[in-house]
């Protein structure tokens, strides 16, 4: 099993936040894992990026070699299509489609989707209206999550587990809006599949 | 023991503290901020006592931990690569005197500048100083290799410098524990003027220090961390540095390269582990991700051995981090690319958070600096630094810390009056201080403003050593109480922000003005923390 993974967003969106869920269900399936992040000066509301990879056997490499990576996994749609020559040709886009317009010449929405769905295999969806109808748009990177879950090849209840394990500290109705927009995103996906 | 998900810098961290180390000090630089963050939040680190604080700058912190040596403790010091150039007379002396306690000195190089001004490579530092250099090749590594640095410092009584780069410290993975080890007894030099370097004394340990090549490049050959992996393909030999090793891997998905493989992780390298893998092989290929180091000691001035491939004969870029797309093409291997990144994406460089002051600041001095024209800012290396992209376009030159205000002197020398400097808190006591006191001991015509958010902002939040301090630090200098002026940068105050900046641009000296207002970063962390606290005591 291997799965390499682009998380993109903006500097401040918290794309960390689906990488500790996805890296602490890798490693309590006892996978090995290597996540390179982005600190430092483009985290002052740059385009940012982070390279997780997932595999049974050991990875080698930091960086996912382009070309290769089975999922670009954003929660801003321009940033979906910076990382497209990471891509493999049978890889998966799963993105909000909540722009997050920070520059002056962001370009028109509709030319974003129309590019996204240009590529052969994606998800879109909008993530602050799912987050929000269960319960806060704080929640709209779980829902993200979510939307990916059923593309990580790992159980759900491992994610399920590592969501609970991560935002444990931070109070039952944390976790449980935090799984509800998990679930939330889950089912997004798996309605189009 | 159960694995840790460590970043490569946490890896550095947890194994300095479990190989035994007293104390660590630092100046914070992106990427080698996180060691001293996670000694400073380690429970540990604190049961255990160990000094964990963030010293003015690098050449303080470096010799800080110099003097826990001295005094036979273990001791790190940790900056970004740029910070070994302000450590640099510290650095390359204490190669001189020796260590006593371990001293492991992390240097952490950015290749492609992912957040520097220079790409430059530590090892030659290393190499200047006549050190043994560490360069793990992952995040294990850069654990097992702290618990041999310290040994290695206390075996050969040397400073040791540990080399990492922006991936290796910025990327987590699961990192296996040694055994804790206890701290040092307080222990003197056994030799009392081994740290006195009179020129008598220095010529001899300078001596001793040659000697000690010999033993260093032993060393290098029997840690381990230097391995040659044979194999049938002659052809070409490779040589595979740090974390290149890794990415040459990756073009292997068996991890079976036909090649016969050196990889290095300790320098100075065995010449006869180079010597062995020369000789037997048609051609080198040198990886490494940095300066050209080995290559060039490889291939010569006169190149005129067997062909050796790398940076320099363009088989690689000159410049920037490898990956492993770069090491596959060196080597002639395909691979598929995606799609082109369509033409609709925008660039969307770093700026300023919103309701930053420094926005508030630089909107004033615009303002103020209409009636002269534009190019007359000298600026320095933080935040306010962005104020030079679009829409601010403040500043006209970010060169190395503190370097605003003495250029601002040498440029009003020159006639530019008057010159304006802006340098942050932090940046001014890390190496603002000296400059500015030049300024005042020379009446220059100058202007500076000391950008003061009472944090060290764009490495996170980190304490300022300048906090609290920065009006008494310029009244010591000798600036004249009318010439210190304090103003809040908000919007509010936009009109009388411009007059004063306005009325000491025209003045003929050295004036300060402190625009002051908190981190709206920092501030929102301390607002978030005070919020938590008051919920638990509800409901408790
Ligand atoms: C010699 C050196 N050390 C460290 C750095 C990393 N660095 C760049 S900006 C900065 C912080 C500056 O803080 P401050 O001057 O207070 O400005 P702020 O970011 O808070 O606006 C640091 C530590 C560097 N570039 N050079
Ligand atoms: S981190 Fe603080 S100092 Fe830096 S841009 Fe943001 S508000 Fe300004």
């Amino acid at each position: 099993m291997k799965k390499d993974i682009i998380l993109a967003g903006v500097g401040g969106q918290g794309i960390l936040s689906i990488a500790a869920c996805i890296g602490t269900a890798a490693l309590d399936e006892g996978l090995y894992l290597k996540q390179a992040e982005v600190h430092g000066m483009s985290q002052r509301g740059g385009a940012v990026q982070s390279h997780l990879r997932i595999a049974s056997t050991a990875v080698a490499s930091d960086l996912i070699p382009e070309g290769s990576a089975d999922l670009i996994i954003s929660v801003e749609p321009m940033e979906s299509l910076r990382y497209l020559p990471m891509l493999s040709r049978t890889g998966w886009i799963i993105t909000s489609i909540n722009p997050f317009v920070n520059i002056p010449d962001y370009p028109d929405m509709e030319l974003i989707l129309k590019e996204i769905w240009k590529q052969h295999h994606y998800v879109t969806l909008d993530a602050d209206a799912v987050a929000k109808e269960c319960g806060s748009m704080k929640a709209a990177n779980m829902v993200i999550l979510g939307a990916a879950a059923p593309l990580l090849g790992m159980k759900p209840s491992a994610i399920e587990n590592a969501v609970e394990k991560i935002f444990a500290s931070k109070g039952k109705d944390v976790v449980e809006l935090n799984l509800k927009a998990f679930h939330a995103g889950r089912s997004h996906t798996m309605k189009q599949m | 023991m159960e694995k840790l998900l460590l970043l490569g810098d946490e890896a550095i961290a947890q194994a300095a503290i479990d190989a035994g180390m007293s104390g660590i000090y630092a100046y914070p630089g992106t990427p080698s901020t996180e060691i001293m963050e996670y000694v400073q939040a380690s429970a540990e680190a604190k049961n255990r006592n160990i000094r964990s604080i963030w010293s003015a700058n690098e050449k303080t912190a470096m010799e800080t931990a110099l003097g826990m040596s001295y005094a036979g403790k273990r001791a790190m010091v940790c900056m970004k690569h740029v910070g070994l150039n302000v450590a640099a007379d510290a650095f390359i002396n204490a190669a001189i005197t020796g260590a006593n306690g371990g001293l492991l000195v992390v240097a952490a190089d950015d290749p492609s500048m992912h957040s520097s001004q220079n790409e430059q490579d530590s090892r030659f530092y290393g190499k200047f100083a006549m050190i043994p250099v560490l360069e793990p090749g992952d995040q294990q590594e850069a654990y097992d290799m702290v618990h041999y640095g310290f040994q290695l410092s206390e075996d050969m009584q040397i400073p040791v410098m540990m080399r990492i780069t922006t991936r290796l410290a910025h990327s987590r993975t699961g990192v296996a524990r040694k055994e804790q080890k206890p701290q040092n007894e307080l222990r003197l030099p056994s030799n009392l003027r081994q740290f006195i370097l009179l020129p008598s004394i220095a010529r001899k340990q300078y001596r001793e220090l040659l000697t000690k090549q010999e033993r260093f490049e032993a060393a290098s050959g029997n840690s381990g961390f230097n391995k040659l992996t044979d194999h049938t393909d002659k052809k070409l030999g490779i040589i595979a540095c740090g974390l290149a090793y890794n990415y040459l891997m990756e073009n292997f998905p068996d991890r079976n390269v036909p090649h016969p493989v050196l990889k290095i992780g300790q320098y100075p390298v065995d010449p006869a582990l180079i010597d062995s893998l020369y000789t037997s092989c048609d051609e080198l290929l040198i990886l490494e991700d940095g300066y050209p180091i080995l290559e060039e000691l490889i291939r010569g001035m006169l190149n005129n051995g067997k062909r050796v491939r790398g940076r320099l004969d363009g088989s690689l870029p000159r410049d920037g981090e490898l990956n492993p797309v770069i090491v596959g093409a060196a080597l002639g291997l395909d691979h598929a690319r995606g799609n082109d990144v369509p033409a609709l994406v925008k660039n969307r460089p770093p700026r300023l958070c919103d309701g930053c002051g420094h926005n508030d600041a630089f909107l004033a001095l615009n303002e103020a600096l209409l009636e002269y024209g534009r190019g007359r800012v000298f600026s320095d290396i933080g935040c306010y630094t962005l104020s030079a992209l679009e829409p601010l376009e403040s500043i006209n030159s970010c060169v190395d810390m503190g370097a605003s205000i003495t250029m601002a002197i040498g440029a009003a020398d020159a006639g530019l009056v008057p010159a304006v400097a802006a340098i942050g808190d932090s940046t001014f006591t890390h190496s603002g201080i000296t400059g500015l006191l030049d300024a005042i001991n020379n009446n220059a015509p100058i202007t500076v403003l000391i950008l003061d958010n009472s944090t060290t902002g764009m490495t996170g939040g980190q304490t300022s050593s300048a906090f609290g301090k920065v009006e008494d630090i310029c009244r010591g200098l000798g600036l004249s109480e009318e010439h210190i002026l304090v103003i809040k940068p908000l919007k509010k105050h936009h009109e009388e922000n411009i007059e004063i900046i306005r009325k000491e641009l025209a003045y003929n000296g050295v004036s300060v003005i402190i625009p002051r207002r908190e981190c709206i970063q920092t501030l929102g962390r301390k607002l978030r923390q005070k919020a938590k606290m008051k919920e638990l005591e509800i409901t408790q």
